[in-house]
C-alpha cells in the first residue's frame, strides 16, 4: 500500500474520529434512540472522506462540481451529522436536537433540510442505486466530481445492491467508489449465521469492480484505499473495510446488541469515559507534531 | 377517427421534447413497449436500458435527478407503481426528487396478457404517497400536453398511459382547454356529472349521447389530473347535477372514484356511483370483450348515471 497520509494528518484524522464517535454517542445517549454500532463502525471512514479524500465546500453544499457521498446505510446518522457539523456544515448545537419533533435532524439521513446530505436514505438497498445515478450523471455532463456510497455488509443482502452493482459494472462507473462496512453484524446476529452476503470481494469483482479492502479503523489503511480507488480508470471500485461494530467502547464492540439500543445513564457514562480518554490520547498524538 | 395509443404518444412527445440536455430517459428492457425507443434513437447518450431491475432503475433516477436532470422512468404500471412503490416513495417522493414514473399498459385493456400485468392499483397507490402527482391522459393529445407539462413542472409525478390504442377526443372538440392540476370540462351538464380519466373518457362521451337519448343531460369532467385533485370543479359539478357518476379503468378502491367520493362526503354530500373494476383481479381476453366483463363501457356509465339520479333526494 502506498504511503499517501503524513503521520501528522494520521493523527490529526484520528482525533477528529474520536471526537464524533463520542458525538454520536450523545447524540442517541440524548434522543433516547439510534444506532450507535453501525455508527462507530463508520467514524474513521466519514472521517477520512469528508476530511481527507472528498472535495467538498460546507459553505457550497449544492455545488454542482462537489464530491458526493450517499450513506446508504441511512440509520447511522449519529456519525454522518456529527461528521457533517465538525466539517462545519452546521453547528454542533443543532446536534442536541437530534430526532426532536421540530428538528431537522431526523432519524435516518435526509437531504431535504439537512446541509451535507447528498441523498435521503434509510430505506436499506437503494441509496446505492442513487449514488450510481449520481455517476452517471457525472459522466453525462463531463464532470470530474466522485461519488462514494457507504453500504453495510447486512444491507447487500438487497438485491437492489446487486441491480446496481451490474449498473456501475456496466457502464464502467470509475468515478464511483462503493465502501461496504464490513462489521460483520447486523441487528438479528452474525451476517453469516443470518443469510451470508461472502465472499463479499468474489461477487464485486464478478460484477466488474476493481476490490480493495482496508481496515477501516486504521486511517493509513482507509487513504490508501481510496488513493489506490482514484488510479483505477476502467471500472468502478469498492473497498471492503473490515470494522468492527460499536467500535470503541469496550462492551458495545462485535455485539448486535448495540444495533439500535440507546444506553442507560451508567452505560452512558462508562461509554463516554472510554471514549473521552481516546480523544485525550489523540490529542496527545497530535500535539507531539505540533 | 384515428386512433392512437397514449404511450406511443407519449413516445413521440418524448422526442419532441428530448433537445432539452436535462432529460434523461431510463428503461428496464421495454423500450419497444413504453415507446420510449424514438428518444432513444435521437439522443442515445441519454437514454439508459438497465435491464430488467425497476428497483435499481428508480433509485438511479433519483441519484441523476439529485444531479439536476429532469429523468423520466419508464416500465409498465406493475412494475413502476407496482415493483417499485416502496424506492418510488422513499428514493423520489419523500426527498421531493424530479422524476417521472410512467406506468404504461395500466388497466384491463393490456388484453391477452392477462391479470400479472393488468395493474389496477397504480392509481390507488400513487396517490397515497404524500406530495406526488398523478395524471392519466385520455388520449394522444392530451397525453403530449402532460408529457410537456410534467417535464416542466419540478417533483415527483406518476403518469398512467394504456397499451390499446384510443380514439383521437380532445383535439377534436372545439372548447377543449388544458392546464395540469385542472379538470377540463368537456361538457356541462344539469341532470348528472360523469367524471371520468384514461380511456374512460371515450366512453363518458359515448354515455352522454344515450343519456340526451334518455332526455338527461349529462356533465363530463375530463380528469386528466387525478391528484392534486381539481376539488373545486368536483365540487361545482356536484352543486350544478346533485349527483356524480366516476369513470376509470381500474380498481374502485383507492382511485378516481374514492377521490372524488372522499371530496363530496367532506364538502357537499351528493350521490356518487362509481364505474370502475370492482376489486378483482383481469383475465386473458380482447380488450373490448374485456371492458364489458368488468362492467366499464360507455351502457355502465348510463346504468350508474340513471342509478345516481334516482338516489337524488326528491
Amino acid at each position: 500500500m502506498e504511503n499517501c497520509l503524513s503521520a501528522r494528518k494520521s493523527a490529526e484524522l484520528m482525533l477528529v474520529s474520536a471526537r464524533i464517535r463520542r458525538s454520536a454517542l450523545e447524540m442517541v445517549y440524548r434522543a433516547t434512540s439510534g444506532h450507535i454500532g453501525g455508527s462507530f463502525s463508520i467514524c474513521e471512514l466519514l472521517t477520512a472522506l469528508y476530511f481527507n479524500e472528498m472535495s467538498v465546500d460546507p459553505d457550497q453544499p449544492r455545488d454542482p462540481d462537489r464530491d458526493r457521498l450517499v450513506l446508504s446505510k441511512g440509520h447511522c446518522t449519529p456519525a454522518l451529522y456529527s461528521v457533517l457539523a465538525e466539517r462545519g456544515y452546521f453547528p454542533a448545537q443543532l446536534l442536541e436536537t437530534f430526532r426532536d419533533i421540530d428538528s431537522d435532524l431526523s432519524g435516518h439521513a435526509e437531504m431535504k433540510h439537512v446541509k451535507g446530505v447528498d441523498m435521503s436514505t434509510g430505506s436499506l438497498g437503494q441509496g446505492f442505486s442513487a449514488a450510481v445515478g449520481m455517476a452517471l450523471a457525472g459522466k453525462l455532463d463531463n464532470k470530474d466530481y466522485r461519488v462514494y456510497a457507504i453500504m453495510g455488509d447486512g444491507e447487500i443482502q438487497e438485491g437492489q445492491i446487486w441491480e446496481a452493482a451490474m449498473a456501475a459494472g456496466n457502464y464502467g462507473l470509475n468515478n464511483l467508489c462503493a465502501i461496504v462496512d464490513n462489521n460483520d453484524i447486523q441487528i438479528d446476529g452474525r451476517i453469516s449465521e443470518i443469510m451470508s452476503p461472502y465472499p463479499i470481494d468474489e461477487k464485486f469483482k464478478a460484477f466488474g469492480f476493481n476490490v480493495l479492502t482496508c481496515n477501516g479503523h486504521d486511517m493509513e489503511s482507509i487513504c490508501g484505499a481510496f488513493f489506490n480507488a482514484r488510479k483505477c480508470k476502467d471500472k468502478p471500485s469498492v473497498i471492503i473495510a473490515k470494522t468492527v461494530k460499536g467500535k470503541g467502547v469496550s462492551f458495545m464492540e462485535d455485539t448486535n446488541e448495540w444495533h439500535g439500543n440507546d444506553p442507560n445513564t451508567e452505560q452512558y457514562l462508562a461509554a463516554a469515559k472510554e471514549l473521552d480518554e481516546a480523544i485525550a490520547i489523540a490529542e496527545k498524538e497530535v500535539k507531539l507534531y505540533e | 377517427m384515428s386512433k392512437i395509443s397514449t404511450r406511443t404518444a407519449y413516445g413521440e412527445a418524448l422526442a419532441e421534447i428530448g433537445s432539452d440536455k436535462n432529460i434523461v430517459v431510463l428503461d428496464a428492457d421495454l423500450q419497444c413497449c413504453t415507446r420510449t425507443e424514438k428518444f432513444a434513437a435521437l439522443y442515445p447518450e441519454r437514454a439508459k436500458n438497465v435491464g430488467i431491475a425497476e428497483a435499481n432503475m428508480v433509485g438511479m433516477a433519483a441519484g441523476l435527478a439529485s444531479c439536476g436532470k429532469t429523468v423520466f422512468v419508464n416500465s409498465f404500471a406493475m412494475f413502476t407503481a407496482g415493483r417499485a412503490f416502496e424506492q418510488i416513495r422513499n428514493s423520489l417522493a419523500y426527498p421531493h426528487l424530479n422524476v417521472k414514473v410512467v406506468g404504461t399498459h395500466a388497466g384491463v385493456t393490456v388484453g391477452k396478457d392477462g391479470a400479472t400485468h393488468q395493474c389496477i392499483e397504480d392509481i390507488a397507490i400513487m396517490r397515497s404517497i404524500p406530495g406526488m402527482m398523478v395524471l392519466s391522459p385520455c388520449d394522444a393529445n392530451e397525453t403530449k400536453l402532460i408529457t410537456k407539462a410534467i417535464a416542466k413542472y419540478d417533483g415527483p409525478c406518476f403518469m398512467r398511459l394504456g397499451r390499446l390504442e384510443v380514439d383521437e377526443c380532445t383535439n377534436l372538440l372545439p372548447d377543449y382547454k388544458f392546464e395540469l392540476g385542472k379538470a377540463s370540462e368537456l361538457a356541462a351538464g344539469k341532470d348528472v356529472c360523469i367524471i371520468a380519466t384514461g380511456l374512460m373518457v371515450q366512453e363518458a362521451l359515448k354515455a352522454k349521447e344515450i343519456l340526451a337519448e334518455k332526455g338527461i343531460v349529462a356533465g363530463i369532467l375530463d380528469m386528466h389530473t387525478i391528484k392534486p385533485l381539481d376539488t373545486d370543479a368536483v365540487l361545482r359539478a356536484a352543486k350544478q347535477c346533485g349527483c356524480l357518476v366516476t369513470a376509470e379503468e381500474a380498481n374502485i378502491l383507492g382511485g378516481l372514484g374514492a377521490a372524488v367520493t372522499e371530496t363530496v362526503c367532506e364538502n357537499y354530500p351528493v350521490p356518487v356511483m362509481r364505474v370502475g373494476i370492482r376489486d378483482s383481479f383481469g383475465r386473458s381476453g380482447d380488450p373490448l370483450a374485456l371492458m364489458e366483463r368488468y362492467n366499464i363501457t360507455a351502457n355502465d356509465i348510463v346504468i350508474k348515471a340513471e342509478e345516481a339520479i334516482s338516489l337524488k333526494r326528491k
